[in-house]
């Protein structure tokens, strides 16, 4: 009579052991939990006059691969510029310290991130290190005044609430 | 003759009400009791649980593919297809998965709990444990409560798992949406507390409705075929009604 | 009319006898019907007592009450010195164990096999070592000759062979009472004979204390050893049961006679039978 009974232990087990297995699925694919860094990463600061709608744990990518994500966001007291902490994979050891920072939209609607646009420099970031150069986020505003301002003064700087600006232009990529 | 018949049916509904409520208590009062019989509710879960799972996972997957179908659709209209993974993800992981589940369960497992109490009550099973000083409230009733509990947010895991999968087979793979564009715009917006733990939660509180329900319409059926066969579809009405009430009151506090 | 009553004891002689169940006044109104008004019973300890009455007369309901399932609306329920109505809960199941109960329809639990139902007050209540279990279940089913059906489901049983192993799961705790709730109905004339044989082989040898209720006086003359008429909410007879049927009263006769009508009226109360199909009043 045990038999029948081991069974059925066994196959409830099997049951909760599908269900947890689902849950797990749908939290580690699905969620912002695979957003997550995955071990170890190390820091840098990038500073930005405006992040737009940028979020804790976004991803950051650089040709558009994932090597990290926003750990966190600030207010710099002194500057009163947005201090965004940047986690990325140990693996991505070899990015030329003066590579850019850029917070990009992934197409219309989607979500920001940060693009990093790798420079020619024979050094790497290490971990602490500030990007120099950053861009903010584009405001629909500011594209419409701009817009409406170039017309009249062609020679206007492109990023002009932005004090260092990224020599690259975010819409060739 | 209809203006006194009113009264007495809003009071027996009321009478109904407040007789599940304590029926309630007495089913938490035995469940210290039922953890002796533990082997009991994990068979019970078998039975819920895992006899659910095939009619759980074929309609997840289709109401996922369905989903997926009809959203492509309308968001091409807006040049937001990118958005597929997340509008499914959210919609299955909120609503249509506690939801579906809650109603499907309730039509699978609810009803067999029913008869199955129903039955004993009828053929004296019930009388005859409480001879045998066994309460049936610990052997018979609180394992099927605990069962519905825990087996209700596992079923509604499968069948959100196959609901993602099924939305992958139809906007990717033959609606032709990119698949990063798929998972990546999903895992950017779905939050994982908010949104997949919150539907958890609310099938959790469904399963241990519908487990309430059933339980309650079988202990108290009249013993005859007539009366199980009434408190079965008892079961489905009323789980089906509290169910989508409780979904409306759980939305608006917790999400 | 009750309440002013003094407890009537329902005979001297019986009043001596040591009493495993002790029945004083009891009063019992169930959806407005009176029925019990105002009973005194004993059940001798050791001896097989047989309650009988026409249909509907709540000779289950006494059972219940005996057990504790059913409150009584007033009366003393003395089972071995305790009170039922008394008694919590949990004491209730204390004194459960040690009654076994036969239903009507034998209740098996359909879930379990044969072995496993007549197992299940053991499963409950003791710690066995399993092989020990296995040898009280085999003798227990040994006595009511199914041992061999030990791996049968409930479903694959005749109603004389459920009876049987509901008999065996009744007695597999060795009970002080034991109470058959109508243990010969739809049995055929062999499997009565078995039932019946048991039932005095129970009483025989182990001197278990046996409730009856039966409808079947030829069954009962062969086994009991008093017998109680319940009628009309009272105790209309009393007696051994030989004895009970040479008494010549309305009751007896009616009732162990077969006669149609009598004290228990044939007809169900109704409006005037003329009346009814139409006629003018008297006009028959």
């Amino acid at each position: 009579m045990t038999q029948p009974r081991r069974s059925f232990q066994v196959g409830t087990g099997l049951f909760i052991l599908l269900g947890f297995a689902a849950l797990a699925y749908l939290a580690t694919q699905t969620t912002s939990v695979a957003n997550y860094t995955q071990g170890d990463y190390y820091t840098l600061n990038a500073k930005f006059s405006n992040i737009g709608q940028l979020k804790q744990r976004a991803p950051v990518k650089l040709a558009g691969v994932r090597i990290g994500s926003v750990q966190s966001i600030e207010l710099d007291p002194q500057s009163l510029e947005a201090l965004v902490k940047i986690g990325i994979d140990t693996r991505f050891t070899d990015i030329p310290d003066d590579s850019g920072a850029a917070i990009f939209t992934s197409g219309l609607l989607g979500d920001q991130y940060v693009g990093v646009q790798p420079g020619g420099s024979p050094l790497a970031f290490k971990d602490g290190d500030e990007f120099i150069l950053t861009q903010s986020s584009m405001q629909l505003e500011d594209l419409i005044g701009k817009f409406l301002v170039s017309g009249d003064s062609p020679k206007k700087p492109a990023n002009s609430d932005s004090p260092t600006t990224d020599d690259t232009d975010p819409s060739s990529k | 003759m209809s203006t006194s018949r009113r009264p007495t049916m809003i009071g027996n509904a009321l009478a109904q009400v407040g007789a599940a409520g304590l029926f309630l208590f007495s089913i938490l009062a035995a469940i210290p009791k039922s953890l002796r019989h533990f082997r009991e509710t994990l068979r019970q879960i078998w039975f819920v649980g895992a006899m659910s799972l095939v009619i759980i996972m074929t309609c997840g997957l289709f109401v996922g593919m369905v989903l997926s179908l009809q959203l492509y659709y309308t968001l091409a209209k807006f040049g937001g297809t990118a958005a597929l993974g997340t509008v499914v993800a959210l919609s299955l992981f909120r609503e249509l998965g506690p939801v579906v589940t809650a109603l499907l369960f309730a039509g699978r497992a609810g009803t067999s709990m029913t008869a199955e109490i129903g039955l004993m009550r009828a053929t004296d099973q019930l009388s005859a444990m409480e001879m045998m000083a066994v309460d049936p409230l610990a052997y018979v009733v609180a394992p099927r409560f605990l069962a519905g509990i825990v087996a209700m947010p596992l079923l509604a895991c499968v069948f959100n798992a196959l609901g993602i999968l099924g939305a992958h087979l139809v906007g990717v793979s033959w609606l032709g949406l990119d698949n990063g564009t798929f998972w990546g715009n999903m895992t950017s917006n779905v939050d994982v507390w908010n949104d997949l733990v919150n539907g958890v939660w609310k099938s959790t509180a469904f399963g241990a409705v519908i487990a309430l329900i059933a339980t309650f319409e079988g202990y108290t059926t009249a013993p005859t075929s007539e009366g199980v066969a009434y408190a079965t579809t008892r079961t489905v009405v009323a789980s089906s009604i509290v169910v989508l009430a409780l979904d409306f009151v759980m939305t608006a506090f917790l999400m | 009319m009750n309440e002013a009553n003094p407890i009537l004891q329902p005979n001297a002689a019986n009043a001596e006898v040591d009493a495993y169940v002790r029945i004083r006044g009891l009063r019992t109104v169930l959806n407005g019907k009176t029925i019990f008004d105002g009973i005194n019973l004993d059940i001798p300890r050791g001896k097989i007592t047989a309650i009988m009455g026409p249909s509907g007369t709540g000779k289950t309901t006494l059972l219940r009450h005996i057990t504790g399932q059913l409150d009584a609306d007033a009366g003393e329920i003395r089972v071995d010195g305790r009170n039922v109505p008394d008694l919590s809960r949990n004491q209730l199941f204390n004194l459960r164990e040690k009654i076994g109960y036969l239903f009507q329809n034998s209740a098996l639990l359909t879930d379990f096999s044969v072995f496993e139902n007549v197992a299940f007050p053991l499963r409950q209540h003791l710690r066995l070592p399993e092989e020990i279990l296995r040898n009280i279940v085999l003798t227990r089913l040994q006595a009511v000759g199914l041992r061999g059906a030990a791996d049968l489901m409930p479903a694959e049983l005749s109603g004389g062979m459920a009876r049987r192993v509901a008999l065996a799961r009744a007695i597999i705790r060795d009970p002080d009472l034991i109470i058959y709730d109508e243990p010969f109905v739809g049995l055929d004339p062999i499997a009565l004979n078995q039932v019946l044989k048991l039932i005095r082989t129970l009483n025989d040898t182990l001197g278990i204390t046996s409730i009856l209720v039966a409808h079947e006086f030829a069954a009962v003359r062969r086994a009991a050893d008093h017998v109680y008429l319940i009628a009309g909410g009272k105790v209309a007879a009393q007696g051994h049961p030989d004895e009970l049927a040479e008494r010549d009263s309305p009751w007896t006769r009616q009732f162990f006679g077969g006669e149609a009508d009598g004290p228990v009226p044939f007809q169900y109360p109704a409006s005037d039978y003329a009346t009814d199909l139409g006629f003018p009043a008297g006009a028959a």
